[in-house]
């Protein structure tokens, strides 16, 4: 399916897609998370079960120390 | 728009800054020397010898809590400014008591976890407050790996990945531009997009 991730085009090989999957096509490994779908943020507790459906305007944001 | 207009918009507009080290400090000079109207400034810590590498602050402030020593800096460049400093460890109650009255809040601290806590707080408990995060600002180098990207009324600058650690410390001419940027992203929300 074709999404928005973090502002760029990319097309996922999945017709199906949870937040969870996402992450870990992508190898997103990390703990420190905002993500949002089409703007609604997602808590942690429900990455499994959020589906991602084509033509999402996903963020993952990584947040990490520097300041 | 001249700079009077420009003035005259940003002369009644109020900006929360949470976190007054590399990104915060920088980020309200700036904001300072356009005109904005109101700076709620925050931050517990006091200004030690390594924070001078990036820090808006001087060798004589070496002690000071940042807050105040900003404050101080602030009206020291324009003093039509209205700076207050909050010398305090901010948590989600505090956060939406210090910052409600806020046009626009920017994430300026250092830890990760604590970047996490506000954008959580801000975008769940106050999601029509604007918000301007920095993230990945560490090294030197790759200028053009600074962006801005926007979901909503979260907006990030910086490069997203560049971590400070012993090996990669965080360096001003980087963090400057991830603070600015900040800067030019609260302009851009509160004057509108420049075509």
């Amino acid at each position: 399916m074709n999404i928005t991730l973090n502002n760029n085009k990319e097309v996922i090989d999945a017709d199906h897609l949870t937040v969870a999957e996402l992450l870990k096509i992508k190898n997103f490994t990390f703990k420190l998370l905002i993500i949002k779908i089409n703007g609604k943020v997602v808590s942690q507790m429900d990455y499994a079960h959020t589906s991602i459906s084509e033509g999402d305007d996903v963020i993952v944001l990584h947040l990490i120390s520097g300041g | 728009m001249d700079f009077n207009k420009i003035k005259s918009i940003l002369s009644v507009k109020t900006v929360g800054i949470a976190g007054c080290g590399g990104l915060g400090s920088n980020c309200a000079v700036a904001l300072a020397r356009v005109g904005i109207g109101k700076l709620i400034l925050c931050d517990f810590d006091a200004i030690e010898p390594g924070n001078l590498n990036r820090q808006y602050f001087f060798y004589n402030q070496l002690g000071m809590k940042k807050a105040t020593a900003l404050k101080e800096n602030i009206q020291n460049i324009n003093p039509e400014v209205i700076a207050e400093d909050h010398i305090v460890k901010l948590d989600p109650e505090i956060i939406m008591k210090l910052f409600a009255g806020c046009d626009v809040i920017v994430e300026a601290f250092d830890r990760a976890d604590m970047k996490k806590m506000i954008l959580e707080t801000v975008l769940c408990q106050m999601p029509d407050k604007p918000i301007v995060s920095g993230v990945g600002i560490a090294g030197w180098g790759n200028s053009n790996d600074i962006r801005m990207i926007q979901s909503g009324n979260l907006y990030v600058c910086g490069d997203g990945h560049s971590e400070a650690t012993e090996n990669n410390p965080p360096l001003a001419p980087r963090v400057c531009m991830a603070a600015n940027m900040q800067a030019n992203t609260v302009l851009e929300i509160l004057l509108g997009k420049n075509y």
